[in-house]
């Protein structure tokens, strides 16, 4: 029977994993070695500052390995959004790091780049031409919102991957990806079913994260089989059940049976997950079925200011009491002192209230609770201003039935106030239609030769 | 009543993509989730009243039987990141759902 093996050594490139789990996937022949380096979780400010949410120590590393290994077993390594974000300065990073290590390892092998950064003319004009769909609930994409956008990408799907790897790639580096596909496009060259090929990647993308006992830096191995594949791990710590499988599946997704994704959708309306022998789960019945125009998941950030933040706490009863209304004073009175600086944006989150709940949360009252004051603004001189002047004022604020009168906050830092830099938010995040699903994604071909590029 | 905290393995929130916020239940026994999808105890009106959220943005509710899990995604109250967050991942807002009962 046709078989593809897949090892996927971590949850994201730079979690790490233990040699010994990688050397016993090794030891299976796996037909590629892929990884998912990507994620738009850590929130908007990476894929807008071009920074890395991984550390680069931690994926040199976990590249060491994957590299060194593929090379000599002469299989292929691809790895997707690099950099975490996926825009062209997260790409270079990654192939920076890849050049290092084909330096210092003496490893030469044909290395292709795919980036994903995508021109906003392109998008201005897929905009005018109605090829650009709001994806609900996220607003509707706007000329404005393109031109103000630092970085837009789009998550490419495998066929990128596919040319890559015809054209005889042994190392494939991309920009945005949709996770899954990097696991998925060998299989596809190979003739293997894209559902399974897909859900198989889906499922490998997180790594042992979908095993039990759950883990983000450790390795998933897969084999692809005709009608069904089967998951297993790699250390003997961990086991796959039919329940963790199923359960990876509903994670981090709006609905478990629909996956949309580039140039269609996921259906695992007819999926199985069957307990196969001891630790291992086979997978039947998930197809992919493709939609009339191909479309990309297009993101992007724009610059939303400056970040001054300040830290304190307070464990006065009545003060706690009152913290509504306290806050909504202090606001006032910065905005009336301000008026000039034009709009800034000033919030208390209150720990043991309401900090991290977004619907709120009547419990019982605390004896203490922490507040970090934050102001964003045009420019950090400006946060620093509304940052300091509402910590002041909180500090020294004469609330009704005040007794404590000397001061009522507890810092615990002097300095009291940080600058947190530059501040992202998301500013696209639509679906974008496009002809070929190559068409975006240019690949640019290298030998790379101990690190020189020829 | 039975307390969702004594019968689900897993209760948790996270982000799905920047602008929705999914929560699992995952339960211990396959009778109980079967009973528990059977009787649709959890519906989009019985979950915006727990949350206190309107009923119009919560998108869906589906039982899922391969992991015994029943899932609600909501629109999230601003987009992942933006100015006035409280958790950027989304995986801290489970906190009503450990308080229901049925």
């Amino acid at each position: 029977m046709k078989e593809h093996r897949v090892l996927s050594p971590t949850a994201i490139l730079g979690y790490g994993f233990p040699a010994s789990s990688f050397e016993a996937g090794m030891a299976l022949k796996p037909h590629v070695i892929a990884v998912d380096a990507g994620s738009t979780d850590p929130g908007p400010y990476y894929l807008g500052s071009g920074k890395s949410f991984t550390d680069r120590g931690a994926v040199k590393r976990d590249l060491e390995f994957m590299l060194t290994a593929a090379l000599e077993a002469k299989i292929p390594v691809i790895i997707g959004t690099a950099g975490g974000a996926g825009a062209d300065s997260h790409l270079d990073w990654n192939v920076e790091i890849i050049k290092e290590i084909a330096a210092e390892k003496s490893l030469s092998f044909k290395m292709a780049v795919i980036s994903a950064q995508i021109d906003p003319e392109v998008v201005k004009k897929k905009l005018a031409e109605g090829k650009l769909r709001e994806y609900f609930p996220a607003p509707a994409p706007t000329v404005k919102d393109i031109e103000d956008s630092v970085n837009i990408v789009a998550q490419m799907g495998h066929e990128p991957m596919v040319e890559a790897l015809k054209a005889g790639a042994e190392v494939i580096v991309t920009g945005r990806a949709y996770d899954p596909t990097v696991f998925a496009a060998l299989a596809v060259i190979e003739g293997f079913d894209a559902g399974l090929a897909l859900h198989m990647g889906k499922i490998l993308e997180c790594a042992a994260i979908a095993a039990t006992p759950g883990s983000g830096s450790d390795c998933m191995f897969a084999y692809l089989r005709e009608d069904h594949f089967e998951v297993a791990t790699l250390d003997p710590i961990r086991k796959c059940t039919a329940t963790s499988i199923a359960a990876h599946t509903l994670y981090e997704k709006s609905n478990p049976t629909r996956l949309p994704g580039p140039g269609g959708v996921l259906d695992l309306t007819q999926t199985t997950f069957e307990q196969a022998s001891e630790g291992t789960v086979i997978v039947r019945g998930s197809r992919f079925i493709p939609d009339d125009v191909y479309t990309l998941k297009l993101e992007a950030a724009r610059k939303a200011g400056y970040r001054t933040v300040s830290f304190a706490a307070t464990a006065d009863p009545i003060m706690i009491s009152k913290m509504d209304d306290i806050v909504k004073a202090v606001k006032e009175r910065v905005a009336s002192n301000f008026e000039e600086l034009g709009e800034f944006f000033l919030d208390f989150k209150v720990y043991g209230q309401t900090g991290a709940s977004f619907y709120g949360a009547a419990g019982p009252v605390p004896c203490e609770v922490a507040i970090i004051i934050e102001a964003v603004a045009e420019t950090t001189a400006h946060a620093d201003t509304i940052c300091a002047f509402a910590r002041s004022t909180l500090l020294h604020y004469g609330y009704e039935g005040r007794i404590a009168t000397a001061g009522n906050l507890a810092f615990p830092f002097s300095p009291s106030d940080f600058s947190g830099g530059v501040v992202y938010a998301f500013s696209l995040y639509c679906l974008m239609e496009v002809d070929d699903p190559c068409e975006l994604f240019p690949a640019q071909l290298y030998q790379c030769d101990k690190g020189a590029i020829l | 009543m039975t307390k969702l905290i004594d019968v689900a393995a897993v209760i948790r929130s996270k982000n799905s993509g920047p602008y929705e916020l999914t929560f699992d239940i995952i339960f211990k026994e396959q009778a109980v989730f079967e009973d528990f999808a059977a009787k649709n105890v959890m519906t989009k009106a019985v979950f915006a009243k727990l949350y206190n959220m309107p009923e119009s943005e919560v998108l869906s509710v589906i039982a899922f039987p391969p992991s015994k899990a029943v899932k609600i995604t909501i629109v999230r109250p601003f987009a992942s990141g933006a100015l006035g967050e409280k958790d950027v991942y989304g995986a801290q807002q489970h906190g009503p759902l450990l308080t229901f009962s049925y």
